[in-house]
């Protein structure tokens, strides 16, 4: 099946041609409509992209491999709201008023376990209900939400620790710290997915639960390592993002969901499992992030902003279904 | 008939689970604060629920033919802050048919990505929320909506009026119900509704018109979501422009509620009714008990999840599932 | 064949399901290097038997046995470390990875921190390939491989592990002759080491050919066993449904009307090219040929679901365009699908909304569904039909194949169509119910319709059809007049052996 590998060569190809022609679209609509005066492709600027690209990317990466394994989670907004109201909320803590300093990495953990705990509760509901992935997660979508009302009311949570802020506004090798973290994330999870049992699984899962679990996969356990994969993920990225803001609000990391699922499918990977790269994430992240700067260099407002998107999967999905079509092949069904 | 099993038991008690479990709801809320079942207030709540039930009747249609729809929440924004809007502009007879318009082309957009380009109705209709908050925001300026004569309009009729002692909104709930329970149980076009979502395939190898059947039903749910904004837009005279926000949870989860399967076949209109009072009163009890807003989030995350997973379980026989 | 220790016994094994004894008492033994035939008409317990063997099910009662020891198996895995392996007959492959990763799906050698072992993966891979003698490469990814191909990746699958017993259900379903002398060449391979193979089929040609023995299970019963070479076909069958069945065919002198379907020059694409005939009332066209030779593509373009290239289709003399099955319906034609599950019925729906589905829009009284004509409709049916269920209200995902497929049927004939196209009528279907619907078939035709068969069974199309068309590789070879037609010339047309193409 030629077309087979040619399309998914296309689509492959296709994010990184799609980030240049943004490039250059903004560069030059920027010089008619920016208020600012700087170009659009300065270094800083683009530095600045890496680092706006964290927060999505972070998450992007567990989502690529939760949706690779035929499944979907739409709660990791709500994970990274929760998450970043433990890590600031916990430094507070009586408990911990002796450390000084020593809090941070303290917090750290304490938030990236929450994430991870409430990813595994999502996969053990998977798991051992049956339930499809996407109700699961459209449930607690709404249930971690509302823990994340419960714990402060609609008040914003804040604290400031100086440290750290300096720290999350460190560049290290000319990168932000936060630029470190989507790279080091990204080739984990890269190798996790390429190289080892656990990875290749979450392909085959995808591809053809039956046969996965006739040669004697356990799915149900890997489904629930995923889960408390991307809710870690998203969990460090609420760490790497509220380290430097210092102040979280309730309704936070709304709609997170839809524009990391975006950057997932814009990069290629399919709804229906069983393909993707975390490359190819990498490259709808950033494509994703480009756009949202380009569009407020030149001087859109974020309500456009939020349309632009929405109307972006829905042409990507399309774009999917053409390249998918075999032409005559096909039934009119 | 055979004799009943344990399995027809556990069958029986998963299907009826739901009502079982809101039976003894009703009796701890009751307990818990007698205002529960004070005549006022069961009627009030009867006429809250009337603005997400309208809603959930028409997403009953799309689930029913195997689609989703999650964008109802901000195109109920967007009706409310555009009849408003036009209210002031254009008087309130011009404001409502063309409220109706804007808000069913939506809908029809919808339809047309869902059923003639056959995309995934989950990622397009999340795409959607978001596109349609935007252009809500957009429309709206960021500002909140008001009319400002509140005293001299008769637009609030609908949200605020009274015909023989039955409030305007429960009327129009229970007419809507009525004519869609019509329509999805008694025509033809009912059935081709649960013909496309229980086997597509088969019903296009049946001769009928499976894209025109699915569009009919977006068609349909975003006319019930107009009217919902119409009925919001009447009570409170005025609105921010996230009224909606988060009611396709909502809608949903009275949809599953009343026992549809959200894989499409099956479903009626009656259940949704059932549906969308039982959550209905149990946010109602929630609220007298002294327990704030958000804590009906995670009540209505569990019970999402607590039906589902009991009508999957009665489906397959077994209470857990058989994945290693 | 000396009596040795066999590879694999089976002692009086029963399982049961609520209701159902689906194995009761069966008793076979497998001797190292022979092909043991399994036969049985669907629900015989064949595929539970499997199950059982394959570790998928444990038996209620009774042993297996492999090589003198009693061995129990509780999952797919175990039954393969036993050295039992099963080919199934719809693959389980994940075709977006490479053929090395589906051989050795769940168990990808490993290093350290979970690593997989890649020069290891790749090594043993291209062993076992070299051994099958196949024509791709480890590194391929399966979803690129032909189905043959695709099939010898799961019997090297199964080879990962020593074998002691292969057992084969349906495999040449999908096959060409020429891929089905490869198959047949490994499994002489198989049998030359020692092996001993279980080979399911339906296919009577394929079994007299190549097995030693033939095990006959009917009703979860063990009917016996047989050496091939000392029985035949109607033994065989007696055993399998307990009577003799007639293989002739049913000939019921009628006339044939005028032409109510023909068709020139019709192409679409590779799917079909340059294909020609006609059908007159009364009569009965079968359409013969294997999988992908173009049948089913055919039946889609005149069913509306298939635009096609080149080419004209007249009804009753009048050029006509189908545009959708809807459109086919208008103008007169139905058509029982190939899958009878997935594309012919909502399983969810009762049987009397199953049967009216296409004529919904009119059975109607006002704006409502006039439910006491619709309830008429299947009462007709059921009875001319016979078809059986406790009642209307059923639901269709509950009945038998043979009474599904005559709910599929009842909607078409309620219908009234001039041309009725029927694909694979009895696939999946036991014995009585197949001979009944051969009868209905030679009914229908009497009554004056035009039918289209399309079936991949020589003696199913032999006995209902009139006139066969054989098809090879999307071309018409060559259209057969009854008195013509035999099976050996029948199976050089589809085999694409013949010369020129011979006009109908």
């Amino acid at each position: 099946m030629k077309s087979g590998t040619l399309s998914t060569l296309l689509s492959r190809g296709a994010i990184w041609g799609f980030i240049v022609l943004e490039l250059i679209f903004f560069t030059v609509a920027g010089e008619f409509f920016s208020l600012s005066e700087k170009a659009f492709m300065d270094v800083d600027n683009m530095l600045l992209l890496f680092k706006q690209s964290a927060p999505i990317g972070i998450i992007a990466m567990g989502m690529t491999i939760i949706m690779v394994n035929g499944n979907i989670d739409l709660s990791v907004g709500a994970i990274y709201a929760l998450c970043a109201i433990v890590l600031l909320d916990s430094m507070t803590w009586p408990m911990f008023a002796g450390l000084g300093d020593m809090v941070i990495p303290v917090s750290w953990v304490l938030a990236l376990i929450v994430g991870a705990a409430l990813g595994a509760l999502n996969g053990f509901i998977v798991w051992k209900t049956g339930v499809d992935a996407f109700i699961v997660t459209l449930g607690s979508m709404l249930g971690y939400r509302g823990l994340v009302f419960m714990y402060n009311g609609e008040q914003p949570t804040s604290h400031l620790n100086w440290t750290l802020v300096d720290f999350a506004e460190a560049q290290f090798l000319g990168l932000h710290t936060a630029t470190w973290f989507l790279l080091v994330v990204t080739l984990i999870i890269w190798f996790i997915m390429n190289k080892t049992v656990h990875g290749r699984n979450a392909y085959a899962i995808g591809d053809n639960k039956t046969a996965a679990v006739n040669a004697g996969i356990r799915v149900g356990p890997h489904m629930m390592i995923n889960f408390m994969i991307i809710g870690f993920l998203a969990a460090l990225s609420a760490v790497v993002f509220y380290s430097e803001s210092g102040s979280v609000n309730p309704n936070d990391g709304e709609l997170y969901e839809l524009w990391v699922i975006t950057a997932v499918v814009l990069g290629g990977t399919k709804l229906t499992g069983g393909a993707g790269s975390i490359i190819s994430t990498f490259g709808g992240v950033l494509a994703i992030q480009l756009l949202r700067k380009g569009l407020s260099h030149i001087g859109a407002d974020t309500e456009t902003v939020n349309l632009v998107i929405g109307l972006i999967l829905i042409a990507v999905l399309f774009l999917d279904r053409q390249l998918n079509i075999k032409g005559k092949e096909e039934l009119k069904v | 008939m055979a004799g009943l099993t344990k399995k027809d038991l556990g069958q029986l008690f998963a299907r009826q689970g739901i009502l079982i479990a809101f039976v003894v709801f009703m009796i701890g809320f009751s307990i818990a604060n007698t205002r529960f079942i004070d005549p006022d207030n069961i009627m009030g709540v009867i006429r809250s629920s009337a603005i997400l039930g309208v809603m959930a009747l028409g997403v009953t249609f799309v689930v029913i033919s195997g689609n989703l729809d999650l964008s109802v929440g901000s195109m109920m924004s967007f009706s409310t802050i555009v009849v408003l809007d036009l209210h002031d502009k254009i008087g309130v007879s011009m404001a409502i048919p063309t409220m109706f318009v804007m808000t069913m082309a939506l809908g029809a957009f919808i339809g047309f990505l869902v059923a003639y380009l056959k995309l995934n109705s989950l990622i397009v209709t999340l795409g959607m929320l978001s596109a349609i908050h935007g252009l809500t925001l957009t429309y709206s300026g960021g500002k909140n909506m008001d009319i400002a004569d509140k005293e001299g309009t008769w637009f609030k009729v609908f949200g605020q009026g009274d015909v023989m002692g039955l409030p305007v909104p429960i009327i129009i709930f229970v007419v809507l119900a009525a004519a869609l329970g019509l329509l999805l149980a008694k025509t033809p076009f009912g059935r081709s509704v649960y013909a496309v979502g229980g086997n597509g395939v088969a019903a296009t190898f049946s001769g009928l018109h499976r894209p025109r059947v699915v569009f009919i039903c977006y068609i349909i749910s975003s006319f019930c979501v107009a009217t919902a904004g119409l009925l919001q837009a009447s009570r409170s005279l005025g609105s921010q422009n996230t009224v909606g926000q988060g009611l396709e949870l909502e809608v949903l989860a009275a949809v599953i509620l009343g026992g549809a399967s959200l894989l499409g076949g099956s479903g009626t209109v009656f259940k949704t009714v059932i549906g969308v009072l039982i959550l209905g009163f149990i946010q109602n009890g929630l609220l007298l008990v002294g327990l704030q807003f958000y804590v009906q989030y995670v009540v209505t995350w569990v019970i999402i999840i607590l039906a589902v997973w009991l009508d999957i379980a009665a489906k397959r026989g077994k209470l857990w599932s058989p994945i290693a | 064949m000396s009596q040795q220790q066999p590879v694999l016994r089976l002692e009086n094994i029963v399982k049961t399901f609520p209701g159902v004894r689906a194995l009761d008492g069966v008793s076979f033994d497998v001797q190292p290097g022979e092909v043991h035939a399994l036969m049985g008409e669907n629900g015989a317990g064949k595929s539970t038997l499997m199950k059982v063997l394959g570790g998928i099910y444990q038996p209620d009662e009774g042993q297996i046995i492999v090589n003198e020891q009693p061995v129990n198996m509780t999952t797919p895995l175990e039954a393969k470390d036993h050295g039992i392996l099963f080919i199934h007959q719809e693959l389980s492959l994940a075709t977006e990875l490479s053929v090395a990763e589906n051989i050795f799906l769940g168990e990808l050698p490993r290093k350290s921190f979970g690593r997989v072992d890649w020069t290891k993966l790749y090594a043993q891979t291209d062993e076992i390939l070299s051994m099958l003698k196949v024509g791709f490469n480890a590194r391929t990814r399966v979803g690129e491989l032909s189905i043959a191909n695709q099939q010898m990746v799961e019997i090297a699958r199964a080879l990962t592990h020593d074998a002691r017993a292969v057992i084969f259900d349906e495999p040449t379903a999908s096959l060409t002759d020429a891929e089905k002398v490869v198959l047949f060449d490994v499994i002489k391979d198989l049998t030359d080491n020692g092996v001993g193979i279980v080979y399911i089929s339906h296919r009577m040609e394929e079994i007299f050919h190549m097995t030693d023995r033939i095990s006959v299970l009917r009703d979860g019963q063990y009917r016996g066993t047989v050496e091939t070479a000392k029985t035949n076909e109607e033994d065989v069958t007696q055993l399998m449904i307990g009577r003799k069945l007639d293989l002739s065919r049913e000939a019921l002198a009628h006339e044939f009307g005028e032409t109510a379907l023909e068709v020139r020059g019709l192409s679409c694409g590779n799917l079909y090219q340059d294909v020609s005939f006609h059908v007159r009332r009364g009569e009965v066209l079968g359409f013969y040929g294997l999988v992908g030779a173009g049948r089913t593509e055919i039946a889609e373009t005149l069913f509306g679901l298939r635009d096609q290239s080149a080419g004209e289709i007249l009804l009753n003399g009048a050029p006509v365009t189908i545009n959708s099955p809807a459109d086919a319906i208008a103008k007169g034609i139905s058509l029982v699908p190939e899958d009878r599950k997935g594309q012919g019925l909502v399983l969810g729906m009762n049987c009397r909304d199953n049967i009216t589905l296409p004529q919904i829009d009119k059975l109607t009284s006002g704006p409502f569904v006039d439910q006491g004509a619709e309830i008429k409709i299947f009462d007709k049916y059921k009875d001319s039909l016979d078809i059986r269920t406790p009642g209307w209200r059923q639901t269709v995902g509950n009945l038998s194949g043979g009474n599904q497929q005559k709910i599929v049927i009842g909607k078409w004939l309620s219908m009234h169509p001039d041309v009725l196209i029927v694909d694979e009528p009895t696939r999946g279907i036991d014995v009585g119910s197949k001979s009944e619907i051969h009868k209905l078939i030679r009914e229908l035709a009497a009554q004056g319709y035009a039918v289209i068969v399309i079936s991949s069974e020589m003696p199913e199309v032999l006995r209902v059809s009139d006139r066969i068309v054989a098809m090879y590789s999307g071309r018409i070879m060559r259209t057969f007049g009854s008195d013509e037609v035999t099976e050996d010339n029948l199976i050089q047309a589809i085999s694409g052996l013949e010369g020129a193409q011979v006009a109908s």
